[in-house]
């Protein structure tokens, strides 16, 4: 008997749950692990051809080559980590089991983009021993380091979100695939865009640039504000998107 | 007490489901039958929260699904057509994950473990179970956070017949705590476990009482009867032959002095049919009315309702 006593449990335990088990199915097999071991290596490959080269450099200049080119790499992983999330439910027919608990869409996107946002801090955290090295050989600010993870993390978490709204709107891997990479290819190349086009719409489309102007601080030690919440935002409104479409799902399918 | 009024859903603009409406009893098995792309999978996720109807309402215990879905559809237990269960995960762990992402605390697993009789493999890896555990499992999922509805899609499918038998008598225990809605193409099993049936054709509800009441009907039970005569074979014959109460007869077995026969009757009772005998002149020694499967009476449900 159901009785109005019996409220909605609290959804951070069931969220937790699903943190854990996105995270127990990236590094439950093989598949995760390899994906880290290689990203690290490709930063590693990355920083020792690139940013510290062949020519003498200022030792904030190399950390702020191996930011730059880390982005690309955390581009990468959050794009294929992200794209699983729901599809991946979809095709193991256990999204019942989800839409069957006790957490709203909202709160299993949100579970969602946490268990992939988990993946790329671990990441981060394993590629650390990259700028400690700058850090104890050159003359590099804690504070340069931090920001640039912080902006790492934060490019990452909306690239996650463009990969949770596509996975919870495609009924497959390609189809997640295909629009989570044109959204990002978009989202990429406004840089470019932005320069045919003259003005106001212009600085409109320059500023949506995922990459270019907003990473461009942080990499190079420099906290703004303004860059922090325009990668909130992206995030805020892909999540917003992704819950959408989960919920259309409730009425479609 | 489980409500559903007016249930519609549309498909775009092909409804697929329309205005269906029954209420279910708390401790009810009841079983849904329909053809293939009748609606029965559509009906019973909109009654699970998974599916969202065009219209329509749905009461668990006197609350509206529709208007606070997130605080009651967790207290649905729900197996879809095809177990939602996670390959990699170990049995114990997966039952474990589900009670807990219903917010419940994992002391029904044992509890539940025993009654679908996933013991023997509890620490067995879901990958590697047989498709029989993986449809318990999927019930066991379905039942483990105690809800007060239990909606069972097909669960019977796939299954040989003892794992039929099994999950039979595993569905009729489930009676003992929770309401249940059951849809199965097997329709002896839905005749020996549920309490009442809907049928669903097209969309629509086509019938929804018990299985005599669907023979009655379909007018069945008083169609047809199966008699022991005795007397003379070419007596018997040309008197069924003649009778204004008789629609048909069939031989059915020659015995000694006497023989067995199928007869249909027209709007006539058994009792008119034996008291015709008598005073006929043939001897009745025994009568049996004709039990019609359920398959039977659902293949005439469809044709009369076609």
């Amino acid at each position: 008997m159901i009785t109005d006593s019996n409220q909605r449990p609290s959804a951070s335990k069931a969220m937790f749950l699903i943190v854990r088990r996105e995270l127990s199915s990236y590094f439950g097999s093989w598949g995760g692990w390899t994906l880290i071991a290689l990203s690290l290596m490709i930063a590693g490959i990355l920083f020792n051809t690139r940013a510290v080269g062949s020519s003498a450099k200022f030792s904030a200049d190399v950390l702020a080559q191996f930011f730059h080119d880390t982005s690309g790499v955390v581009l990468a992983v959050a794009f294929l980590v992200s794209l699983r999330t729901t599809v991946e439910e979809r095709k193991q027919g256990t999204l019942p089991l989800l839409l069957n608990s006790s957490l709203t869409e909202g709160e299993i996107v949100v579970s969602k983009f946490l268990g992939a946002m988990t993946v790329i801090a671990l990441f981060c955290l394993l590629s650390g021993y990259i700028p400690a090295l700058v850090f104890l050989r050159g003359k590099v600010s804690l504070g340069h380091i931090g920001t640039g993870y912080l902006g790492l993390l934060l490019y990452a978490s909306s690239i996650v979100a463009i990969g949770v709204w596509a996975s919870a709107i495609a009924s497959g891997w390609v189809v997640a695939g295909a629009v989570a990479g044109a959204t990002l290819a978009l989202g990429h190349t406004f840089w470019l865009l932005a320069r045919r086009i003259d003005g106001e719409l212009g600085n409109v489309v320059a500023y949506l640039a995922l990459h270019d102007k907003h990473f461009m601080s942080f990499k190079q030690g420099i906290l703004s504000l303004k860059h922090v919440a325009f990668y909130l935002s992206i995030t805020l409104v892909f999540l917003i998107l992704a819950r959408s479409g989960l919920e259309s799902r409730r009425w479609s399918s | 007490m489980i409500r559903a009024e007016g249930l519609t859903k549309f498909y775009d603009s092909r409804c697929v489901v329309e205005n269906v409406s029954f209420e279910i009893a708390d401790q009810e098995i009841v079983g849904f039958l329909g053809l293939n792309g009748a609606g029965k999978t559509t009906v019973l996720r909109m009654l699970s929260g998974i599916l969202s109807p065009s219209s329509g309402a749905i009461e668990i215990d006197g609350h509206d699904l529709l208007s606070d879905p997130a605080n009651l559809r967790w207290r649905i237990g729900f197996l879809p057509e095809r177990p939602p269960v996670y390959e990699d995960m170990i049995v114990q762990q997966y039952l474990d994950f589900a009670a807990q992402l219903r917010g419940q605390s994992t002391h029904r697993v044992s509890e539940v473990t025993e009654l679908t009789g996933l013991q023997s493999v509890r620490q067995q890896r879901i990958g590697t179970l047989s498709h029989g555990y993986r449809q318990r499992l999927g019930i066991a999922q379905a039942i483990v956070h105690d809800p007060a509805l239990v909606v069972l899609d097909e669960p019977i499918n796939g299954l040989d017949p003892v794992q039929i038998k099994e999950m039979r008598d595993l569905i009729t225990r489930l009676k003992q705590r929770h309401t249940v809605l059951v849809s199965s193409h097997i329709l002896t099993e839905i005749s020996q476990t549920c309490d009442r049936i809907l049928v669903l054709q097209e969309g629509k509800l086509v019938f929804n009482g018990s299985e005599n009441e669907l023979s009655t009907k379909m007018d069945v039970s008083a169609q047809e009867i199966v008699v022991i005569l005795s007397g003379e074979a070419s007596q018997i014959s040309t008197t069924l032959d003649e009778s204004a109460i008789v629609a048909h007869w069939k031989l059915e077995k020659n015995l000694e002095g006497a023989i067995q026969v199928r007869v249909g009757l027209k709007d006539v009772s058994s009792e008119e049919f034996a008291s015709f005998a008598v005073n006929a002149g043939i001897g009745l020694r025994s009568m049996t009315p004709v039990k019609t499967h359920l398959e039977s009476l659902f293949i005439r449900l469809m044709g009369t309702e076609a």
